[in-house]
């Protein structure tokens, strides 16, 4: 589904991501780890679009064919079906949290600027879709009572389980979360790990995700990458994972 | 010097036309700056493009007034988006600098191109008959577009606010203007948007340029550049990037220099001095503009 392929981002003489390969198949759920400044964000970056990386190249694949991705505009890379969430939250604060997701929906809507402003019965059927697919995925998200509040005025969890579902707005088929469980506590996190595997069946989602909480990435990932100063150091089932003695070394250092 | 009830409801009135015009103005500036942050400097010439194409439209063809009026305001409109496409989307990436300098460079060109296709001597503006009537109400005489000005401003807002806030296009520019890389991630057309961006902001400069035609009915190549510079001030003053404070900034700026030469008739000369020294005392007690927020940038 998703082919990084021999990536390697620099910015000026940082090397940021060195000759970095993954593969991630359709339905995984994959994680990214590694210390802080390893560069898993880097990645994420790069896959979406945000950065066009110096060297190689990223594949996506949602079924219909191989498309290029690196180097593309980020729209254009989430309208192929590649949607996101952020290490530190950047939700459209002063919008409220129904409007967050309403205007993720933005790039399924097919009529133009003209029909939504003379509201055509065409346009008002869309917009009637997508307010009730908004108002689904809020309730999804446990976030329905909270439609009207400000973004911003929500507190730290409720906001990252916002994220989410506006990424899911997006039709996504692959889903990146950026430390989902970052300031988490362990009753909240598993909660999290369920309604990861729970979205992943209901909307059909491939899953990577960059987590610093080991149990998390330990209890839902098939398949785990390793990055330390930009090097992919090990990659590997949890089990191979947690006895990897460069991965060992990357966080507690060498004695 | 007193100054009779009379007096001050005529000055009042002409203040309020004034500042709708500016607000007019304004918008585009602060529409522009909250997607691109940049200041789009070519935005006064494309007011007086609005003027002179109505001035065309209206001296040379044969169709009504008002079907001239909508014409041109169209586009002038068009012509916003192509400046756009021309001298912004090729510098997307560049710094903001360079972008900056292309906007000068752009409103350099629209000057000398006005001046060498329209001619440097002043044209006379075609007002139509229906819109050139004293009024007299209770004492006061009134040129009845001082009253349309405003009521065409206020019809303008109303569809304005329409679209930013219930349409889709309207609230992908909310977001883009909320936080530009976080939009295009979740599959908002950023170019597009833009594009729609510069073509209702040149339309509202359009209108204005037709109305200031018909208050001051002279069209000179280099109309636009001091309405263009108050107006930018104007959104400076209610808050770039906030449109309710480019409209407020418009109306407290067309106010502020209207009731200042009415009450010192010495300060005439200081009319435009007005609008800088109010421009220094908003960024020296409120940088961000009256009703702007407080950026802060997440690390």
């Amino acid at each position: 589904m998703l082919k990084i392929d021999n990536v390697t981002m620099k910015f000026g003489g940082v090397i940021a991501a060195n000759k970095f390969n993954a593969n991630i198949k359709k339905g995984q759920i994959v994680g990214l780890i590694g210390p802080n400044g390893a560069g898993k964000t880097t990645i994420f970056n790069v896959v979406t679009g945000v950065y066009k990386p110096t060297e190689g190249r990223v594949i996506f694949n949602a079924g219909d064919k191989e498309h290029i991705i690196s180097g593309k505009r980020p729209d254009e890379i989430a309208k192929l079906g590649i949607c996101r969430t952020f290490q530190n939250i950047r939700l459209f604060k002063d919008m409220s949290v129904l409007d967050n997701v309403f205007v993720a929906n933005h790039l399924r809507i097919k009529s133009n600027v003209f029909s939504s402003i003379l509201r055509t019965p065409g346009y008002r059927k869309e917009e009637k879709e997508m307010l009730e697919k908004s108002l689904y995925l809020l309730d999804r998200v446990g976030l329905l009572k909270e439609r009207n509040e400000k973004a911003n005025s929500l507190p730290y969890g409720k906001q990252r389980r916002l994220e989410i579902a506006r990424a899911l707005a997006t039709d996504p088929k692959l889903l990146l979360l950026d430390e989902p469980a970052a300031g988490m506590n362990p009753q909240e996190s598993s909660e999290l790990m369920e309604f990861i595997l729970n979205i992943k069946d209901e909307f059909d989602l491939t899953v990577f995700l960059i987590e610093h909480h080991m149990d998390v990435v330990m209890g839902i990932c098939e398949e785990i990458f390793v990055l330390d100063h930009g090097e992919l150091i090990a990659q590997g089932d949890p089990e191979a994972i947690q006895n990897n003695q460069r991965v060992i070394e990357a966080y507690l250092g060498v004695e | 010097m007193t100054m009779s009830f009379t007096e001050f409801m005529q000055h009042l009135a002409n203040g309020i036309s004034l500042g709708s015009l500016y607000a007019l103005i304004a918008i585009g500036y602060t529409m522009v700056y909250g997607i691109l942050r940049l200041i789009n400097f070519a935005h006064g010439d494309i007011f007086m493009l609005g003027a002179y194409l109505t001035y065309y439209a209206i001296v040379f063809t044969s169709i009504p007034w008002y079907i001239a009026f909508i014409l041109a305001a169209v586009i002038t409109g068009i012509i916003g988006f192509l400046l756009e496409r021309i001298a912004y989307r090729p510098l997307r990436d560049a710094q903001r600098i360079t972008v900056l300098i292309s906007a000068i460079g752009a409103s350099f060109f629209l000057q000398n191109f006005a001046t060498v296709v329209f001619g440097g001597r002043p044209k006379a503006f075609p007002i139509p008959q229906l819109l050139n009537k004293i009024v007299n109400l209770g004492g006061v005489s009134i040129n009845i577009v001082t009253f349309i000005i405003p009521a065409i401003t206020i019809g303008l807002l109303i569809g304005l606010n329409y679209i930013i806030n219930k349409t889709k296009t309207g609230m992908a520019m909310r977001a883009l203007s909320k936080d530009y890389d976080t939009a295009r991630l979740m599959g908002i057309d950023v170019n597009r948007i833009i594009s729609i961006t510069f073509f209702i902001g040149s339309f509202l400069a359009a209108v204005g340029g037709i109305m200031w035609g018909i208050k001051y009915p002279q069209l000179m190549p280099l109309m636009g550049s001091m309405p263009g510079v108050k107006c930018f001030i104007a959104a400076v003053i209610g808050g770039i990037g906030n449109i309710g404070g480019a409209v407020l900034g418009g109306f407290i700026l067309g106010l502020g220099e209207i009731l200042l030469v009415a009450l010192l008739p010495g300060l005439t000369g200081y009319r435009d001095a007005f609008a800088f020294i109010l421009l220094i005392i908003i960024l020296l007690a409120k940088p961000t503009g009256l009703l702007g927020e407080k950026v802060t940038e997440k690390v």
